[in-house]
């Protein structure tokens, strides 16, 4: 093992322990803070991968916006504490599913990949490169992906708005 | 250097704990974030793969999933806001108009 996998294991735990906090959290909002010490830690793993545009975008749109967008919401919409009262009375299948999708996973994982034939060498890529792939290659997809967001804006503002005047 | 399996349980386990959320919960805001984190999942495989073979196509698309999900969340939010506002309540257990 070598420091960088030391390091990937501590942001793993972390991010792990953090994610099933956030999905047994009693309190939303405590919640949606489990939420942004999850999507840190996913950050932090896509800088020890190398990739730190990425890791940026993240960071700013998933822990600056989107978090902020869940606590709006939840200010917006009144919710109960407590699990009993956030949870539905299917917990237990709940837990089977994802144990079972867990098992599939690791198992297929394991299967394809052996232990130490598979391995990562990270090379920094720079913005730079990333911005002429997207603006060169995938042209196509980022002006559908424009559109996309877009559609969302005004699909937003349509939803939420109060139609009294018609 | 770091094995690729490592990473990938760690997306696994994610995905996991996303796919639980969105079973067990009721709460609908509660339900988008376990989506977030299963779109998380999605994401740290795209750059993991794209890293391994130093090809860039899965970084770009990373970004494209990160850019869907905030739409994705925009939109969400807005539903749930709006539903909130008719009935007073994001159960999404009691949203059942549709169901048969």
């Amino acid at each position: 093992m070598t420091g960088n996998e030391y390091a990937f294991v501590v942001l793993a735990v972390v991010g792990t322990v953090a994610a099933i906090r956030l999905v047994t959290a009693a309190n939303v909002v405590h919640a949606a803070l489990y939420l942004v010490i999850t999507l840190s830690m996913v950050a932090a793993a896509y800088l020890l991968l190398a990739a730190e545009f990425i890791a940026w975008v993240q960071i700013l749109i998933y822990v600056g916006a989107i978090v902020i967008l869940f606590l709006f919401g939840l200010m917006l919409t009144k919710a109960p504490i407590g699990r009993e009262v956030l949870d539905n009375q299917s917990r237990g299948v709940a837990v089977v599913v994802a144990v079972a999708i867990l098992a599939g996973l690791v198992f297929l994982i394991q299967d394809a990949y052996a232990w130490d034939a598979a391995k990562i060498d990270p090379v920094p890529t720079s913005a730079a490169a990333v911005g002429q792939s997207i603006f060169s290659t995938y042209v196509l997809p980022f002006e559908v992906v424009s559109f996309l967001l877009l559609a969302a804006l005004i699909g937003a503002i349509v939803l939420s708005r109060k139609d009294d005047q018609t | 250097m770091i094995r690729l399996p490592l990473v990938l349980f760690f997306s696994a386990v994610l995905f996991s704990a996303g796919v639980y959320g969105v079973l067990a919960r009721r709460n609908a805001v509660l339900v988008l974030m376990s989506i977030e984190l299963m779109l998380n999942a999605v994401t740290l495989n795209l750059i993991a793969f794209s890293q391994m073979l130093g090809d860039l196509a899965g970084q770009v698309f990373g970004l494209f999933v990160i850019a869907v999900a905030a739409a994705e969340v925009g939109i969400g939010l807005a539903i749930v806001i709006l539903i909130y506002r008719n009935r007073e309540t994001i159960n999404v257990d009691e949203v059942n108009l549709l169901k048969w």
